[in-house]
């Protein structure tokens, strides 16, 4: 969090604690602010907090170790049809969370090792279009899998998934505190997000400055000379594909218990595309910013469907473009001018190691 | 039986032959500046489109008039557009990112590709469009029970010619030798008196021109031209160039023809071959399972030759 | 700057919500960006048409004057974007909702709307599972594809031919629709020789057709939309293939006509769940909508317009505007619509949803007895 922290204009650089305890109530209070425009907002702030999951995961394959993964929503869709098979009626399992979320998060590492094997020899484009074909076949399969054996419901989807249930307290329904007061599910939702949301950013805290966060940027900044040094980077790329794998497992199985269906829609080539643009646009391999780009992405095209309207009535008096395709336009525009202003993103990373003061946890000792 | 595999050899070609005319402007684009021009699909739908425009006008202008004639105006009127199309996005979007880091164009690209698909969807509005038959669609029967159109046949024949004319004008003429040093070294190329600005615009002019023509025969095959028309064979074609050895142009070329040829017999045949346990609903995989497996051995593609890394 | 934006938006918000009347939200959702925009637009334009009407009568519901009001949304076809939108009509206060247009979507919607208690009619699912989630205030218009489906296989297999070919686009729609032909054409005697499938963004159907033709069938079903429809019509006939082709109501729209060029003939044949427009029990529909709006019906504006009704008519029977209060009214209902009578059975589904098969003729859908 400290870099999140750092973000924050001014606070940051000069008084970290108090950034960071900012920071915190922020986290907090953020649904409390949206449902002042309605629980729309919540649900958008939920589906943010799970695009910030993606965003770590596929930051992590992209940014840290610099391998370009256009197909990271297979591993979401693993996770999203683990909870789909091991949690609803469609063979009858129901375990709980804490078997099917760990079950999805290792299936999903082992999808990534899978996808990481035969493209370890290949670089950059390559890459991206195999991984781009590995997110396809694993969509295809979802939607096709009824025959000769019914697996997945094909494109019917599986529906009426068990919802999430943590000690005893079900996520899905509303939590009744008196008679009258309860607490909306959207925000229960919201603050379990927020909890994986802050695990992981500890974990990747920790990860990005050990030997093998040290070892991954090494590979990204020059493979060869990684190599010439004795890293390992078969198996470490390797490490990347399983690590970051697993978070999109994790988002998956929280997906499905918050949507309670899933199908293979969800899980289109436009969506990798999106996780991409959304660490690209926040600043890729900084973890501030992939956070603040996932956030800014995931609520902009809603708050440009909610202004595209009024704005243009009342600054022309009729509406010229439906809103659908002002927002569209806009978010497009967006992508372009962001990136031809600041092509390192909102917030870029600073780290390359061959300067040792980037090193975080190393402050001062380089100046 | 021979003649339905003759059929889908036929059936691949064609796919094949518009899949390599765009992938062409895919490996052209990355050959010199390492960028997946993720807007070359939308360029496609932009010909397909203004073609379709322009061919309305024309029939309503001055009708009566030969078909051919109709089919001519449209690509006269297409090919241009798609041009200044491609300027227009080199020039604005792409050339102030040539030192960006590397996927920062890659997201401009994507964001064009909206753009396009958006203006587009304002323009001709959300509906499919029904794509005016110039060309004779009806079958002539080639051997019994195999039929090939001659808008099948033009498509094939326009495919080959460009590519020879494309090849011809890269290895023969001093553009073309122009392009190759841009290709192999920016500053290099631009030290012996090369401007390269002025070679990196016109690669996205001729890509886009290939793509116009696609375009208008893909709408004209079909029979039907919409706003997102474009992204399929987008995504094809940018896996055959992979397919072939992306940056070098006969890759594009065989990678395109391979690629038509293997989704047309993998549909036809998958059943047969796994004992109905998969079926043609797999057709848009077998691209990309065959391409894995290509480039576990050659991971470079069929025609690559060993590229510099790019960090 | 954003925030700025906001602001002025909720005062825009703000200052149009001073009238004299009540003004009573109805809530659409459907695609109006993507592959089946024209869809989407169309049926939000059945129940815009609908509240348009009924305003322009003047409703009087519990003593005070009401106006009806639209609020559209899009959902992209998208399952999340659904669910978003869902709830963006929920938070707006809308008293019921028509929509959504595809199964996928609004099958995780409906769950939203179930929690919030506000009644949904969708004029377009047609996914059996809909309705039997068991919730309460879920409906919809139009059969569902068991019905569809049951008479396209048993039409195709006793009247046009016993050899079927059955193509699906994989969508939910197409593939559940080509599950129950494929009973319907066991039912009626017919043997499936060839299950063949193709995408919703396909224009490319050549190899499979191909495949087809080798099998030699009678007739070939496409369960899938029009836009795919209309070319694969043209390519039967570049692979000189003499087989009747049909297709269900996704395929049975004027825009395949347009599609398919001259590549349609009289063996094509399509049906729709409902009645034909000229045999809908409000024949001047299809003028009042195409002056309205300047464009065709495509396919499910009038169940799109009866739903529409169908939940105002519920509100003036039960004098109330309140979900709780109508929705009892609303299971009951029992009116003449633009497509027939509306009532639903118990699990929300259309009664007597019946299926009506055409042929082409003159540039045209005829509807034909079966």
């Amino acid at each position: 969090m400290n870099n999140l922290s750092q973000a924050i204009p001014f606070f940051g650089k000069r008084n970290p604690k108090l950034a960071l305890i900012i920071l915190l109530v922020l986290a907090f209070a953020l649904p409390l602010v949206a449902a002042i425009f309605g629980r729309t907002w919540v649900r958008i702030l939920d589906f943010a907090m799970l695009y910030i999951l993606l965003a770590i995961g596929l930051n992590l394959v992209v940014g840290f170790a610099g391998l370009l993964d256009l197909g990271y929503i297979a591993f979401y869709a693993v996770g999203a049809y683990t909870w789909a098979f091991l949690a609803s009626p469609q063979f009858g399992v129901h375990l709980p969370f804490w078997i099917v979320l760990p079950l999805g998060a290792a299936f999903a590492a082992v999808a990534g090792i899978l996808l990481g094997f035969p493209t370890l020899r290949l670089r950059g484009d390559y890459l991206a279009i195999v991984t781009l074909g590995f997110g396809e076949i694993v969509r295809i399969f979802m939607n096709n899998l009824t025959h000769p054996v019914n697996i997945t419901n094909g494109p019917q989807g599986i529906g009426q998934l068990d919802p999430l249930v943590i000690f005893g307290l079900e996520i899905n329904r509303d939590l009744q505190i008196t008679d009258t007061i309860s607490i909306n599910s959207l925000f229960l939702f919201y603050y379990v997000f927020l909890g994986a949301v802050a695990l992981a950013v500890l974990l990747i805290k920790r990860l990005q400055v050990s030997r093998v966060g040290r070892a991954w940027a090494a590979i990204r900044d020059d493979e060869l000379a990684a190599k010439a040094i004795g890293i390992n980077t078969r198996n470490l790329k390797l490490l990347a594909f399983a690590m970051g794998a697993t978070f999109g497992g994790v988002a998956g199985g929280l997906f499905s218990a918050f949507q309670g269906f899933v199908s293979p829609e969800s899980f289109t080539l436009m969506e990798s595309i999106a996780v991409l643009t959304m660490i690209v646009f926040g600043g890729m391999g900084n973890l501030a910013g992939v956070i603040v780009g996932a956030l800014a992405l995931a609520c902009l095209p809603e708050v440009l469907r909610s202004i595209a309207l009024p704005v243009q009535e009342r600054l022309f008096g009729a509406v010229y473009l439906d809103p659908e395709i002002l927002r569209m336009l806009l978010l497009s525009l967006a992508m372009i001018f962001m990136m031809l202003l600041k092509p390192e993103g909102l917030l870029p990373a600073q780290a390359r190691y061959s300067r040792i003061e980037h090193l975080p946890g190393m402050k001062g000792s380089g100046q | 039986m021979i003649q339905t595999l003759l059929q889908q050899i036929i059936n691949g070609l064609v796919v094949g032959s518009v899949y390599a005319v765009v992938a062409l402007g895919y490996t052209m684009v990355y050959g010199i500046l390492g960028l997946i021009n993720f807007a070359h699909g939308d360029i496609v739908m932009v010909g397909a489109l203004t073609a379709l425009s322009s061919i309305l006008f024309l029939q309503e202008a001055i009708p009566g008039l030969p078909p051919v004639i109709y089919f001519l105006f449209g690509l006269l009127v297409a090919i241009p557009v798609c041009m200044a199309v491609g300027y227009t996005m080199e020039r604005a979007a792409y050339r102030r990112l040539r030192n960006a880091p590397r996927l920062a164009p890659l997201i401009t690209a994507i964001g064009v590709s909206f753009l396009l698909q958006t203006l587009a969807m304002i323009i001709w509005g959300r509906s499919y469009h029904s794509y005016p038959q110039l060309i004779s669609t009806a079958p002539l029967q080639i051997f019994t029970g195999v039929f090939v159109t001659p808008v099948q046949l033009l498509t094939i024949g326009l495919s080959a010619a460009l590519m020879l004319a494309l090849v011809v004008l890269v290895t023969r003429t001093k553009l073309g030798r122009a392009m190759r040093a841009t290709a192999e070294n920016h500053r290099i190329a631009g030290l012996m008196g090369v401007d390269t600005n002025r070679i990196i615009a016109l690669t996205f002019i001729i890509g886009s021109g290939l793509a116009a023509v696609a375009g208008v025969m893909i709408a004209s095959n079909y029979g039907v031209a919409h706003y997102s028309m474009g992204f399929t064979p987008g995504i094809k074609a940018f896996t055959a160039a992979v397919l072939g050895g992306i940056g070098n142009l006969a890759g594009a070329m065989v990678g395109g023809v391979v690629l038509g040829l293997i989704e047309a017999i993998g549909a036809g045949y998958i059943e047969t071959w796994t004992g109905g346990w998969l079926n043609s609903s797999y057709q848009d995989i077998f691209a990309f399972i065959i391409l894995g497996i290509v480039l576990i051995f050659r991971p470079t593609g069929l025609l690559g030759e060993r590229v510099a890394d790019r960090a | 700057m954003k925030a700025k934006l906001l602001v002025l938006a909720l005062l825009g918000l703000g200052t149009s919500v001073v009238y004299a009347q009540e003004i009573v939200k109805i809530g659409h959702a459907g695609p109006l960006t993507g592959n089946i925009a024209h869809l989407g637009k169309d049926n939000e334009n059945g129940a815009r048409m609908a509240i348009e009407e009924e305003n322009a009568k003047g409703v009087k519901i519990g003593g005070k004057a009401v106006k009806f009001e639209l609020i559209g949304e899009d959902d992209q076809a998208d399952p999340k974007t659904g669910t978003t939108v869902a709830q963006r009509l929920v938070d707006a206060g809308v008293k019921g909702v028509v929509g959504h247009l595809n199964s996928g979507t609004t099958i995780p919607a409906s769950r939203i709307y179930d929690q919030a208690g506000i009644p949904m009619i969708s004029p377009s699912a047609t996914n059996p599972k809909l309705t039997l989630q068991g919730y309460q205030g879920v409906f919809r218009t139009i059969a569902n594809d068991v019905q569809q489906g049951s008479v396209i296989g048993k039409f195709s297999a006793t009247q046009l031919g016993k050899r079927v070919a059955i193509i699906d686009d994989r969508t939910a729609y197409g593939q559940g629709l080509a599950d129950e032909v494929e009973k319907g054409v066991k039912a009626g005697g017919g043997s499936v020789i060839a299950r063949e499938y193709t995408n919703n963004q396909a224009t490319d159907f050549m190899a499979i057709l191909t495949k087809i033709k080798a099998t030699n069938p009678d007739v070939i079903v496409y369960s899938g939309m029009d836009a795919q429809g209309g070319p694969m019509l043209k390519q039967i006939k570049e692979l000189g293939i003499g087989a009747k082709w049909i297709t269900g109501d996704g395929g049975c729209t004027p825009e395949l006509i347009k599609l398919a060029g001259d590549a349609i003939s009289s063996r094509a044949y399509c049906t729709q769940a409902g009645l034909p427009l000229e045999q809908m029990a409000d024949k001047t529909f299809k003028d009042r909508y195409q002056k309205r709006f300047g464009t065709e019906v495509q396919i499910y504006a009038p169940y799109s317009y009866d739903a529409a009704m169908a939940i105002m008519t519920a509100m003036q029977k039960a004098d109330s505007v309140e979900p709780a209060k109508y929705l009892p009214v609303l299971k009951k209902i029992d009116f003449k619509g633009v497509t027939g009578t509306v009532a639903f059975d118990e699990k929300g589904d259309i009664k007597n949803g019946s299926v009506t098969v055409y042929e082409y003729r003159n540039g045209n859908w005829m509807p034909i007895k079966h």
